[in-house]
């Protein structure tokens, strides 16, 4: 047995053992509770004087219970039984970003999202966005009708000005993001057909059209490639956060979980390799990463180039010489492995595509990991296009402007010139759906329904279709913007018959399977999905890199002195499109652990320099200058940021996007440089960043919840060790008893649980955790977790039942502080996925006064909240800090009414899961292993006098996990996958299961509180020797 | 869960039923048709078909929805019978003048087919139309008028009575002591009149000092005591009742009676109640349940136009306006609670918790729906195990003990089987 010996840590307050995080530490609860406004505290008489009116009031409101109405239907719908759920299969896309779903609707009420298991692209997995997109539905925020001049109007007025007017308007532009729906591209086409052939713009706000053009340029396709990150032994990214934010990271995720399982009989995984500035959910994930400056970026890249076209026997490409740890082994793995490696990058600048795509030619990869033959069309922004729109609407040279469902006011690099240029244009329509900074700006909103609410299509990549369907009826006087489209071009045909049409003849049509298009339809429609089969292969194209090379050269420097800006997506944010969502917000950022901010990631050894420390997310901000644009955002030190950069994250510093995301954060898209012909989020010139004297507090959940020193929460190992002996990395506390050494599961002071029919338990892979948060949200969602709101979280009480700690670690060895600081330059990365662990031998439960929190007969520690007294003796006890304190009553509340509108609004509140109760004030309460689905599926066996079938009932979490890495089952049954995972040889009704697989380990093994959640060993694919 | 009368009514019942069955014999005779079998097996199987298909339009004595069975292959030919109860609508179509007649007189209500019944089972379904349940209509019409009575009184004396007689004793007692007063008082108003010794004289006109006993110790001690115990009690009992709502029968939008449609026309509960066996809720019927019915069932007794309490179904279709019933039994939130659990898996009849709801003219909360009466259940009920292989194990797993299978073995009892 090998112990790891490496330091971990959460925060580098925590490496540096900052006294003001020592304090807060061994304190459960911060201290001196504060009071929701005014600070005045209130004495003991107004107390007592509280209580017995309260008392009195209670007792008189008892006299008499209010009367409740029971509402039936008028006509009941065939397929809706009140309390059962009903599932429709459809799709989620906005500004390019794709998932097929599955949407649960309750009497008529979407209220969660799945992934669409049938789906070839994503799968059952999903993304926080996309989990969280249910919520935008019932926005407050949301135009309930058609507007003219910022007035309300009516259709019928609206239609017949628009019509007139853009007739009459001269050069009319339809500005949109990417269009996945070949059905609605056929009516955008209509309707600008009709206005005398009206261009049709396409932008997106986080633009990939340096790979289009580059997929252009070397082979003459149009579109992305399609990745297969699942058939790769090597990955090498330069910058592309594949796993996070870039162009279709649930599936890529699910892709990369694939080449991450390993197991003692295919000890086998992919390695990954990354360089990056910033440092990103991806670059966490890598098994090597190298920090990189944007400016040496496209060297980096040129100089992979020149390794591999060395063994390739190619010519080599001229480029300034630059030092990239790892490049070259990353090379000489990439040969070894041609046809099964991938090399991409996050770049926007075509030139760079245009080497990566040689590089991958040059590997084989062409046609085997990355397919061009069948591409994708996530991204169809065109960048050069839209400046040149931008120039002529400032010109004054366009007639009319038509915004689909986008919003460049805001989220394009110059979105200030367009502001401008909208007044210029004599006609001015949106669809979009709120009054955002765009729709502000126009004479006519026609307000498209919500995705929910929508027919569509989706055509994501060649020969993969997908359809939407509207799971509720519409909650406001709005229109499908399709609808709007064909109306203003003079076609009354509904969207709905024009997209069924469409499909008769483009895909009915060409397909044997069926004779009956219904039958074709409602099968298309019942699945979600459909695809027609065609064979990938390899496309040949012209390759010369020269021109590129010395492009590159011009534009990159091995050695660039100023301080360099890298913009980037948040994990939770995006571009900011959905911004005004509070679940989005205060999802913890995955690496840095903020929430409902914005900031200015730096190096340790900028702000050393810079003299900002930084402690408990209290901070300094900094004004960030770039020309004439300046910003004044907080600093957050980041280990792992690439010296001499700052980091800055797009969707923020909205204005009019509704009360919730508005005034979050800045804005960093104005920032952006599009004088490149592309949208250019690395800006390497320029840059002066002063630090200012204004204080901020940024409210980071990293350091909340420590285990007080406690070590191997974290087990680990290298691959090579793993080969070596299958439970490397592993610590096993032995316990001394009468004269022996022993584990800690066989000295107990309890009788032990017996389980007679389920033991319910979960099982985490910390290898495919990529920590990417989806299951977070999908918690919240599925079990009416409040959001409590900024200060709330600066107060330590963010109320989530799981969290993904994100630890940092150093290598073995380094003792000192300064050896540690310097390691936490570039620290490996681990997620652990924490919530309730279900202990057998539970220390909430012998704590609690009233009996509160007890065991069932299934495994699971029970909450019960109306019985809680809320003495939080059980938080306190309890060693993996998972209980979370209602310490106020969040729902129907005016002073949470901002942040936490799906238990404020009466809008908002249809959302909720109407199987789990809302918390009251004064309760604790924690993960319940899903108990509302645990109790529906056992009842659906008995129901059907059948035993629970593995899989059938499964956990919020589980099921939004892209990689498969949290797996929920019974314990007792023999069949089930976690009992296959765990190797449980023997199910017996006894709650100390004897587990076999050596990476099952228990967090806190030591202290035996026996949990039901079992973790699997982090291995990284890396040399023994460096481990 | 067919619809069952409370215990106390049995008795009445019975006797009822006895002389009925002298009556009926007496003079109701039919004439059915000899093919149709009487065999018992041939009526029972008659009698489940009829139950699942025909119950709810039609009774064997009586007229309801359609006509009253009984004889039927008397007044038609079996095959023709046989024909109509297959595809009326078919028959009615080729002009069958017997089909067209039936089809006119009943409000051209069309009969749903039942081609899926074979031979046996329409042999067997006429079988039990002739010769089931002979006194079907007599004993519901009995038991309808009877039904007030029997669920007041008892087994033994009637509470009130006791009251009375409680109250008379009280009386009387009081009036003793009113008696003995008054010779008290006599015989000291003679004895002092008398000479007496001094003695005596103080023993006859002796103080009770009432006031010593008041200021004693013991008295407060005992005093307070009882005072603070009967506050205490009574303050308790107060509480423990707040938020029960037993008994509570709000007044309802529409005077629907379930007495009329579950007692007397022995509807089954799921035709309304239709999620009862899906789901959590057992579902406060939709206006389109109540118009298969009241399409044609306009008023009640027979009378002619239409009900006012009928006419509000009416509106609420033709208005598309939902019917707000009141809800009468309110689960707390923080209580989740699933019918189908109880009623599909559990095979709980409704009236367990609901009570006689076939005798209730207004809806009344019959259980307090407190936790104490769920576990209280809990404890007592068996499991349904028999045929449901998801209790094979814990059927297993328990069979070494001698007491049934309970609903607390296996985990009734716990929090998170209803606090989630």
């Amino acid at each position: 047995m090998k112990e790891n010996k490496k330091t971990y840590w959460k925060g580098l307050e925590e490496l540096t053992n900052d006294p003001e995080f020592v304090k807060n530490a061994e304190r459960e609860f911060p201290e001196a509770p504060s009071v929701l406004g005014g600070e005045e505290g209130s004495s003991r008489r107004d107390f007592l004087k509280l209580m017995g009116f309260s008392l009195a009031a209670a007792s008189l409101a008892a006299c008499e219970a209010p009367v409740r109405k029971a509402i039936p239907y008028v006509n009941k719908p065939v397929d809706i039984n009140p309390s059962i759920p009903n599932y429709y299969a459809s799709t989620f896309a906005s500004g390019g970003d794709y998932a097929s779903i599955v949407v649960k609707t309750r009497e008529g009420r979407p209220i969660k999202i799945d992934g669409n298991d049938l789906s070839p692209i994503n799968g059952k997995g999903v993304s926080a966005i996309v989990e969280a997109s249910v919520l935008s539905l019932y926005d407050k925020q949301r135009l309930t009708g058609p507007y003219i001049n910022g007035e309300k109007a009516d259709w019928s007025s609206l239609d017949s000005e628009v019509k007139s007017k853009l007739a009459s308007a001269g050069t009319v532009k339809i500005v949109t993001n990417t269009v996945l729906s070949p059905s609605t591209q056929k009516a955008l086409d209509l309707f600008a057909e009709s206005f005398g052939g009206a261009e049709i713009i396409t932008y997106d706000p986080v633009s990939n059209y340096g790979i289009r053009k580059a997929a252009e340029t070397s082979y003459g396709v149009q579109g992305l490639p399609t990745y297969h990150f699942d058939k790769a032994n090597v990955i090498v990214s330069f910058g592309a956060d594949f796993l996070g934010t870039w162009i279709s990271p649930i599936e890529y995720a699910r892709q990369y979980g694939k080449g991450r399982k390993i197991s003692k009989e295919s000890p086998t995984m992919s390695r990954h390799f990354q360089f990056e500035s910033n440092l990103s959910l991806t670059g966490a994930n890598a098994d090597y990463r190298t920090p990189v400056k944007p400016s040496q970026s496209g060297l980096a890249v040129l100089a992979l180039y020149n390794a591999i076209a060395k063994k390739a026997g190619a010519a080599s490409a001229s480029g300034a010489a630059v030092e990239v740890a790892h490049l070259d082994q990353a090379a000489n793995e990439l040969w070894a492995n041609r046809g099964k490696s991938i090399v991409v990058s996050g770049s926007n600048d075509p030139n760079v595509q245009i080497v990566i795509n040689a590089i991958n030619d040059l590997l084989n990869n062409n046609g085997a990991t990355v397919d061009f033959s069948r591409p994708s069309y996530f991204r169809k922004g065109d960048d050069d296009k839209m400046n040149k729109f931008v120039a002529d609407l400032k010109a004054g040279r366009v007639g009319g402007v038509v915004f689909y469902n986008c919003n460049p006011v805001y989220d394009f690099a110059r979105g200030e010139e367009i502001e401008e240029g909208i007044a210029k244009a004599k006609v001015s329509v949106a669809t979009n759906g709120s009054m955002d900074e765009t729709a502000s700006k126009v004479q006519y909103i026609a307000p498209d329904h919500h995705y929910l609410e929508s027919w569509n299509d989706f055509n994501p990549r060649s020969g993969e279709y997908s359809l939407s369907q509207p799971t509720i009826s519409p909650l406001f006087d709005t229109r499908q913007a399709q609808d709007s489209f064909l109306a203003w071009a003079g076609d009354d045909s509904n969207y709905y018959d024009f997209l069924q049409d469409n499909w008769r003849t483009s895909l009915f049509e060409n397909q044997s399977e069926t004779s009956d298009f219904q039958e074709f339809w409602d099968r298309s429609l019942y699945n979600g999905v459909y695809s027609v089969n065609s064979e990938s292969s390899s496309v040949s194209g012209d390759l010369d890199i020269s021109s590129a090379a010395t492009a590159i050269g011009r534009t990159y420097k091995a050695d660039n002195p100023g301080t360099e800006l890298a913009i980037y997506t948040k994990v939770g944010i995006g571009s900011g499109a959905f911004s005004n969502n509070p679940w989005l917000q205060e999802m913890s950022d995955p690496i840095s652990k903020a929430t409902w901010d914005n900031y200015l990631t730096v190096s340790q050894k900028w702000a050393k320099d810079n003299g900002v420390k930084m402690v408990e997310g209290a901070t300094k901000k900094a004004k960030i200058t770039i020309g004439d644009k300046s910003l004044t955002v907080p600093v957050l030190v980041q280990p792992g940021q690439a010296d001499g950069t700052v980091g800055l994250a797009l969707g923020y510093g909205r204005t009019k996007s509704g009360r919730v995301a508005d005034g979050v954060g800045v804005n960093a898209y104005a920032l952006l440089d599009a004088s490149k012909g592309f949208t250019n989020y690395d800006i390497t010139e320029g840059v002066t960043v002063e630090i200012t004297s204004d204080s901020y507090k940024i409210a980071q959940t990293q350091t909340h919840q420590t285990y007080m020193g406690r070590e191997f929460v974290i087990q680990e190992a290298t691959l090579a060790d793993y080969k070596e002996d299958a439970s490397a990395g592993r610590y096993k506390p032995q316990i001394y008893k009468e004269g022996e050494f022993m584990k800690p599961s066989k000295v107990s002071l309890w009788k032990g649980h017996k389980y007679s029919q389920h033991h319910w338990g979960l099982a985490i892979d910390m290898n495919s955790c990529i920590g990417c948060g989806a299951c977070t949200v999908a918690c919240q969602v599925e079990n009416n977790v409040a959001v409590v709101g900024k200060q709330e979280v600066l107060n330590r009480r963010e109320m989530a039942w799981i969290r993904i700690d994100r630890y940092y670690s150093s290598p073995e060895g380094s003792s000192s502080n300064s050896e540690l600081e310097r390691a936490a330059d570039n620290p490996e990365v681990t997620f652990q996925p924490m919530m309730c662990q279900h202990c057998n031998n539970a220390p909430c439960e012998t704590v609690c006064p009233v009996a509160a929190t007890t065991h069932s007969s299934e495994g699971l520690n029970q909450m019960t909240y109306n019985r809680c007294i809320g003495t939080r003796y059980c938080a306190n006890n309890c060693p993996y800090k998972v209980r979370r304190f209602n310490w106020f009553k969040y729902h129907d509340n005016k002073d949470f009414s901002a942040v936490n509108v799906a238990q404020n609004d009466d809008l908002g509140k249809m959302v909720l899961n109407p199987d789990v109760t809302v918390r009251a004030r004064g309760v604790i309460e924690k993960c319940s292993m899903c108990v509302q689905r645990i109790q529906s599926g056992k009842l659906t066996a008995k129901r059907e006098a059948r035993k629970v079938k593995d899989g059938e009932i499964n956990t919020a979490c589980a099921t939004a996990c892209p990689t498969d890495a949290i797996v929920f089952g019974d314990m007792n049954d023999p069949n089930s996958k976690i009992t296959e995972m765990l190797k449980i040889e023997e199910n017996t009704t006894s709650a100390l299961k004897e587990v076999n697989e050596e990476r099952a380990y228990h967090v806190l093994e030591e202290i035996n509180v026996s949990p039901n959640v079992w973790y699997f060993t982090k291995i990284r694919n890396k040399e023994k020797t460096e481990a | 869960m067919s619809i069952k009368r409370s215990l106390s009514s049995v008795p009445l019942r019975i006797s009822t039923l006895v002389m009925l069955f002298f009556l009926s014999v007496g003079t109701q005779v039919f004439a059915a048709n000899p093919d149709v079998s009487d065999a018992e097996e041939a009526v029972a199987a008659g009698k489940s078909i009829f139950n699942a298909n025909c119950r709810t339009c039609h009774r064997l004595d009586q007229k309801n929805v359609g006509p009253a069975l009984r004889g039927v292959t008397d007044r038609h030919s079996i095959d023709w019978t046989k024909r109509f109860i297959r595809n009326s609508q078919a028959l009615i179509a080729s002009g069958d003048a017997e089909a067209v007649a039936i089809y006119n007189e009943y409000n051209q209500l069309a009969m749903p087919a039942h081609e899926f019944l074979g031979d046996d089972d329409l042999m067997n379904l006429l079988a039990y139309i002739e010769y089931g349940d002979k006194v079907d209509a007599s004993a519901a019409a009995a038991d309808g008028g009877s039904g007030e009575g029997a669920a007041a009184g008892g087994s033994g004396v009637p509470s009130e009575y006791l009251t009375i007689i409680l109250g008379v004793l009280v009386l009387v007692l009081f009036l003793i002591l009113v008696v003995l007063g008054l010779i008290i008082s006599i015989l000291t108003k003679y004895l002092n009149t008398q000479k007496l010794e001094e003695d005596d004289e103080q023993f006859i006109n002796q103080k009770f000092e009432f006031a010593k006993i008041f200021k004693s110790d013991a008295f407060i001690i005992i005093v307070t005591t009882i005072v603070i115990a009967l506050v205490a009690k009574t303050a308790i009992d107060e509480l423990y009742t707040i938020g029960v709502q037993q008994g509570y029968a709000p007044k309802q939008p529409i005077a629907f009676s379930h007495e009329l449609h579950a007692g007397q026309y022995e509807m089954q509960c799921q035709y309304c109640h239709t999620g009862v066996e899906l789901g959590k809720s057992a579902n406060i019927p939709s206006a389109n349940i109540c118009m298969n019915c009241h399409m044609h069932i306009q008023n009640v007794d027979g009378k002619d136009g239409i009900s006012p309490e009928i006419q509000k179904i009416y509106n609420a279709v033709d208005n598309n306006q939902p019917i707000e019933w009141v809800r009468v039994h309110n689960l707390p939130d923080l209580s989740y609670f699933n019918h189908a659990q109880h009623v599909a898996v559990g095979g709980v009849e409704c009236q367990t918790c609901h009570g006689p709801i076939e005798e209730m003219e207004v809806v009344y909360q019959h259980s307090s729906l407190t936790m104490g009466w769920c576990i209280d259940c809990h404890r007592q009920t068996d499991i349904r195990a028999a045929g449901n292989e998801y209790y094979d194990k814990l059927v297993q797993l328990h069979s070494d003990s001698k007491a049934a299978l309970k609903v607390k073995d296996i985990g009734g009892l716990e929090c998170a089987k209803c606090h989630y």
